[in-house]
């Protein structure tokens, strides 16, 4: 069984002579109980898939599979399997409501879901056991996003996506607004949950070193299209494609000067 | 740790911050005065006819049209009546309009903006079309127009002002409201399946509630001066009714003979106006929403001594291209003076690349900007020495943001900038070959059309395709690459000693950061330029530069080189978490990423044991 | 210097090279003008019945209205008559067109000739004492708001700021009326330095372009200087300075191109206020304008005249708009791709 299939996924902003095709023709099997890290650069089509999978951009063509449900197509009862796939966002300064609480974000993700903890105390003990999942005290349950840090706000944003008990997880670039010495905790907490809840993540990100130490796979996204997918370290530690091998040299290592390959030295004078 | 923190301590929770808010800017001289004008225009609304209104009735036909009095302080009107208490009668009728027709005018106005967010595509089409088009019309012709149809009178006055106010309600609340429904936590709820309706009540009309009160505020005194302006026309109030504005309009015929009473009315009129505008004006700050001048200056002025951390350099470099010692830069934050550099000391040889690398606010990029010259009031920068290519910047203690003469033109032909954000550091307005020759003909004593050769030549070198024509573009043709090699390019304009780069490639791409970067590297290794490289990725800074700053908390920690570093003989603990926290290629994978506790504090301290 | 072929990858980033762009721009320019054009249609359409719509709304019969309750029935029936107002109303409506496009809206109850003649006379005078108007606030309002912005920039000399701020927020808030009120009152009653009454040689023209514009000019320059501080607290501005030129050079030829665009845009929301605030600017000052004519014709209830009118304010403003969004793009064509 597999939680999230993409057959064929075409993607179009716009119509007539200003189409833009942002996703073109992409298929992927993500496995259940997979970290599946999806990697490109600006423009290539990685965010707006995701945003097409969970829903927030209809794809012109092809099908997205949750737990084998078209998502696209389902209709009345059957669109609640919608809510199995939540995706946490990039900067969690935007994805959290200033005006509400953090208990009360958390809460109504758990409202929506409605077939456990009904009543207000036990939705307030499941805020709290949320708020304890991903490592923060549950007396923050009382506090607005901006008295948190970044970090603290992002972890947020991962409780209130478990809050609706999904099967799959989109994390779109969710350490990339954050600064380094903080970036670990986050995604150590990411596999934590993952691990403990069997969830299927789809990990999209433009860095290479995060992607290949967190996820099984990976597949890699150029304007709109995947050019290469496998298991992680075959396709960074032996790149197939010449792009991925352009991307995989193009990462800055510790120990190796900056590389100039095409560019001819002596023009600036 | 010996400093206190320079970050804000825990805000209060919420709402009592809310509130707070609200108390302080009360309590400040506008909202004092907005309070008791307030106060005094609903006080009259309320008494005014009950203790006026017999007064104003009485015709002393014996005293027509008099002028200013000791019985009739404005005077009397051409039925004999006393102005002043018609005058303070007439508050309830005039302010109660305003007051009505502004909640019906935003009540509409909301209703109609938010309708697009729950409703079909082809609805929220409609409305926006409509809208379109009832905002291009004048809303004093729109109420002329309604009161037309209405028939002449107080309620259709009203309801006239109300219906022409809500197009434009309706407009701020659709911007607002669209704003609000663009950002990630809407799709959060969307993708959570919260209903569009609940979406709307619980995360969009919240959000959007500040500044339609502020707007609705300022737009009861517009309101008011509408409905005076259609009642001084004879479009509203009808006798034997009366408010100010029909008041005005029989006062002016007597102006010649008698200009008390249009005087004593504009006063009304006037002061209504502005209560409106001044609470609005306090409920925005209140809000948050406008920031006010900085009414405490003054007192900002005491300013606590900043003890120097690092008053002596980590390593000494013979004949710095540039030189600074004790470098601190304050600002004002709140009600004290933070100081995000303190004391800050190093050296670049010529030709050197030196990274300086730190997290967010531990005060990399003040530093560059402030050795830079850059740096403006309010923010304040002091140094005993900031020596650039043999010049001394510090003049009495401080480095000025503002630059002339000699020294502006070293400055301007010297010392290269590349810029974070390749998209916001070139004049959008302005052909990039034009920004490019400038400094040429600035500095360069080249006229335009040699300026403009050279800034060709310059695009050339830095490898624009077709840079002739690629002069004559505009910044948003080009590539983030490209704005950035442009950058370059006007650095090249001059003989640079030392190029500044305070994080040049963060908005880029890898495959273009790295293209960025080798034209960084040619332009030091041809043209001996130094190369001051700010990053927060130490894994970056270490492959392009020979010598790394390391700076926490506005201190330069650790000063080794990229040998050493690489060779993982970083001494500070801060430094060393900082490398381990980078994620990298040779990690084992599935590992743990390697973490720094939140709120972890390290010590300022330099270390100084380097050979 | 040769020029080495370029990076692959960097040409291959989003900004395609040569014409291809620059054509693609022409292309949206295009598509723009045809929008805008399309829209002007759709919001001329929605005027006219807006005002046909009007007039059929009033209450009672307006022909009666408008003879009194003393004309006999039988003239009141012929007046409708005349008027078409007893055909059904899709002819009306049709019929309102036609003469519209012939430009003939028929005759004035009131003034006993054709409502286009009485436009056509009455039009120069309201059109001279609006576009007046808008040109002396945008040529004060601009200056000003950036030379406050320069001074008050970063928190620097705050009595200035707190000066500057309430007197223009005090002018902004007080109505051409009351303007008015108090230049008559200047110039009439204290002194007669200027004629405050009717329209004739260019000193006649002084006191009603000024009550018009003066709060109007002090609203827009709190709204310039806002913009203006924005703008010197953009990066652009930081590389500019990074080139060490004067302050002069610096704002204007950094500072005010970026300017222009949100001065003019706000000079397009204006003008409608301007044009309505001819109505009461004209009554004041005895202009013989359209705006004194319009209250003529609503208080002796003659709707013909009064519809008229109502629709050639409407077409000013539409028409002016669409001139000033023109202009906006020929300055920045990427206001027009931004539009959807």
């Amino acid at each position: 069984m597999t939680d999230l299939v993409l057959e064929n996924v075409h993607v179009r902003y716009g119509s007539g002579a200003s189409a833009h095709d942002a996703v073109r023709d992409v298929s992927l099997t993500v496995g259940s109980g997979r970290i599946v890290g999806l990697v490109g650069e600006s423009g290539s089509g990685k965010s707006t898939l995701a945003r097409a999978v969970v829903g927030l951009h209809e794809p012109h063509a092809g099908r997205i599979l949750v737990g084998g449900t078209d998502v696209v197509r389902a209709r009345g009862r059957e669109a609640a399997i919608r809510r199995d796939v939540q995706m946490v966002f990039q900067d969690a300064s935007s994805s959290l409501d200033p005006r509400m609480t953090v208990g009360a974000s958390v809460e109504e993700a758990l409202a929506v879901r409605g077939t456990v903890a009904r009543g207000r105390a036990a939705r307030r003990a499941e805020v709290a056991r949320l708020l304890e999942t991903v490592e923060l005290d549950p007396a923050r349950a009382g506090d607005l996003p901006s008295q948190l840090s970044g970090g603290q706000r992002q972890r947020v944003a991962v409780a209130r996506a478990l809050a609706a008990s999904p099967r799959v997880l989109l994390a779109d670039e969710i350490t990339s607004a954050l600064d380094v010495s903080v970036q670990g905790t986050v995604l150590n907490l990411l596999r934590k949950v993952q691990r403990e809840l069997d969830l299927t993540v789809l990990f999209i990100s433009h860095n290479l070193a995060v992607v290949r130490q967190l996820c099984d796979e990976v597949a890699v996204m150029k304007d709109g299209r995947l050019v290469e997918a496998g298991p992680t370290t075959r396709v960074i530690d032996a790149p197939e494609h010449p792009y991925t091998r352009d991307l995989v040299d193009a990462v800055p290592r510790l120990a190796a000067p900056v590389d100039t390959p095409t560019l001819h030295r002596g023009a600036v004078s | 740790m010996t400093m206190p923190r320079d970050l804000p301590a825990a805000a209060p929770a919420g709402p009592r911050r809310r509130r707070g808010a609200l108390l302080s800017t009360l309590r400040s001289p506008l909202g004092i005065v907005a309070s008791l004008f307030l106060l005094t225009l609903v006080v009259l609304a309320v008494v005014g006819p009950l203790h006026w209104g017999e007064t104003a009735k009485v015709a002393e036909l014996t005293r027509l049209s008099e002028g200013p009095s000791a019985d009739h302080l404005l005077g009397t009107d051409a039925g004999g009546r006393d102005v002043l208490a018609r005058m303070l009668t007439a508050t309830r009728l005039s302010v109660l309009t305003a007051v009505l027709a502004t909640l019906i005018g935003v009540t509409l106005g909301v209703v109609l903006g938010l309708i697009p967010i729950v409703a079909p595509r082809w609805i929220a089409r409609a409305v926006n079309a409509a809208l379109g088009v009832a905002l291009a019309f004048p809303s004093l012709l729109l109420a002329i127009v309604v009161s037309v149809v209405l028939g002449v009178g107080a309620v259709s006055l009203t309801l006239a002002i109300g219906l022409a106010m809500a197009p434009a309600y309706a407009r701020l609340a659709q911007t607002l409201g669209s704003s609000v429904a663009g950002r990630d936590f809407v799709a959060a709820a969307r993708i959570l399946g919260v209903g569009r309706f609940r979406i709307l009540t619980r995360h969009v009309l919240p959000n959007v509630r500040d500044p339609l009160i502020v707007n609705a505020s300022i737009g009861a005194g517009t309101a008011l001066v509408a409905a005076t302006g259609l009642s001084f026309l004879g479009l509203g109030v009808q006798a034997p009714r009366y408010d100010w504005g029909r008041m005005l309009n029989e006062s002016l015929e007597g102006i010649f003979v008698n200009a008390a009473p249009s005087l004593g009315l504009a006063g009304a009129i006037v002061f209504a106006g502005v209560t409106f505008a001044l609470v609005g004006e306090t409920l925005s700050r209140a809000f948050g929403l406008h920031q006010p001048s900085r009414r405490l200056w003054r007192r900002l002025r005491r300013r606590p001594a900043s003890p120097g951390e690092q008053a002596a350099p980590l390593s000494v470099v013979d004949d710095p291209v540039l030189r600074v010692r004790d470098l601190k830069v304050s600002a004002p934050r709140g009600d004290w003076w933070a100081t995000p550099v303190r004391g800050v000391s190093f050296d670049i040889g010529r030709g050197e690349v030196v990274g300086v690398v730190g997290e967010s606010g531990s005060g990399k990029s003040l530093t560059c900007m402030a050795v830079a010259a850059l740096l403006e009031e309010p923010l304040e920068v002091t140094a005993d020495s900031v020596c650039f290519d043999g010049t001394e910047l510090v003049a009495g203690g401080r480095v000025s943001g503002q630059t002339s003469g000699e020294l502006a033109r070293r400055l301007g032909t010297r010392m290269g900038f590349v810029f974070q954000d390749p998209s916001t550091s070139l004049n959008p307005a302005l052909h990039v070959g034009t920004q490019v020759a400038e400094v040429g003909l600035l500095h360069g004593g080249l006229s335009r059309s040699a300026a403009h050769e050279r800034a060709v030549d310059r695009l050339d070198a830095v490898r624009i395709p077709d840079a002739a024509r690629r002069a004559h573009q505009y910044p948003h043709e080009f590539s983030g690459g490209m704005r950035q090699r442009a950058m370059m390019a006007m650095a090249l304009m001059g003989e640079p000693a030392l190029l500044i780069a305070d994080e040049p490639t963060t908005a880029l791409d890898v495959t273009v950061q790295r293209e960025v970067m080798a034209l960084l590297a040619e332009i030091n290794e041809v043209k001996g330029t130094a190369v001051l490289f700010v990053s927060h990725d130490i894994t970056l800074v270490a492959s392009f530069c020979t010598r790394v700053l390391v700076m926490y908390r506005g201190a330069i920690v650790e000063d080794l080189s990229t040998a050493d570093l690489a060779a993982g003989r970083a001494q500070h603990p801060y430094t060393r978490a900082l490398v381990e926290a980078v994620p990298h290629l040779d990690a084992e994978p599935g590992a743990e990423f390697a973490t720094i506790a939140e709120g972890a504090d390290f010590p300022t301290e330099p270390v100084r044991s380097r050979s | 210097m040769t020029t080495p072929p370029a990076p692959t990858l960097l040409t291959g980033a989003p900004a395609p090279v040569s014409g291809g762009r620059s054509r693609s721009r022409g292309g949206s320019i295009g598509s723009f003008l045809l929008r805008r054009l399309v829209r002007l249609a759709g919001s001329v359409v929605a005027l006219v019945t807006l005002v046909f719509v009007m007039v059929r709304l009033i209450p009672g019969d307006p022909v009666r209205n408008a003879l009194g309750t003393n004309a006999t029935a039988a003239v009141v029936e012929a007046r409708r008559e005349s008027l078409g107002l007893n055909d059904p109303l899709w002819q009306q409506y049709l019929d309102f067109w036609k003469g519209l496009l012939a430009w003939d809206l028929g005759d004035s109850f009131s003034l006993h000739l054709p409502v286009t003649t009485i436009i056509d006379q009455r039009l120069p005078a309201t059109l001279e004492l609006a576009f007046l108007s808008l040109a002396v606030v945008l040529v004060v309002s601009i200056p000003l708001g950036i030379v406050f912005a320069a001074l008050t920039r970063g928190g620097r000399r705050p009595g200035v700021d707190v000066a500057y701020t309430s007197i223009s927020g005090l002018l902004s808030v007080i109505p051409e009326f009351l303007t008015g009120v108090a230049l008559v009152y200047l110039f009439a009653v204290q002194t007669t330095l200027l004629p405050v009454a009717g329209r004739g040689g260019p000193d006649s023209y002084i006191l009603p372009v000024a009550a018009l514009s003066l709060g109007v000019t002090a609203g827009v320059s709190r709204i310039v200087r806002v913009e203006a501080l924005t703008v010197f607290s953009q990066d652009y501005v930081r590389t500019a300075r990074a080139k060490r030129m004067s302050r002069r050079r610096l704002y204007l030829r950094h500072a005010l191109p970026n300017l222009v665009t949100p001065a003019l845009t706000v000079g397009g929301l204006v003008l409608g206020s301007l044009i309505a605030g001819t109505v009461l600017v004209e009554t004041i000052f005895s202009w013989p304008g359209l705006g004194l004519t319009i209250i003529d014709a609503v208080r002796s209830k003659d709707f013909p005249l009064a519809q008229g009118i109502v629709i050639v304010y409407g077409l000013i403003v539409l028409v002016a708009n669409l001139v000033i969004d023109v202009v906006l793009v020929w300055l920045d064509p990427r206001s027009a791709l931004k539009e959807t």
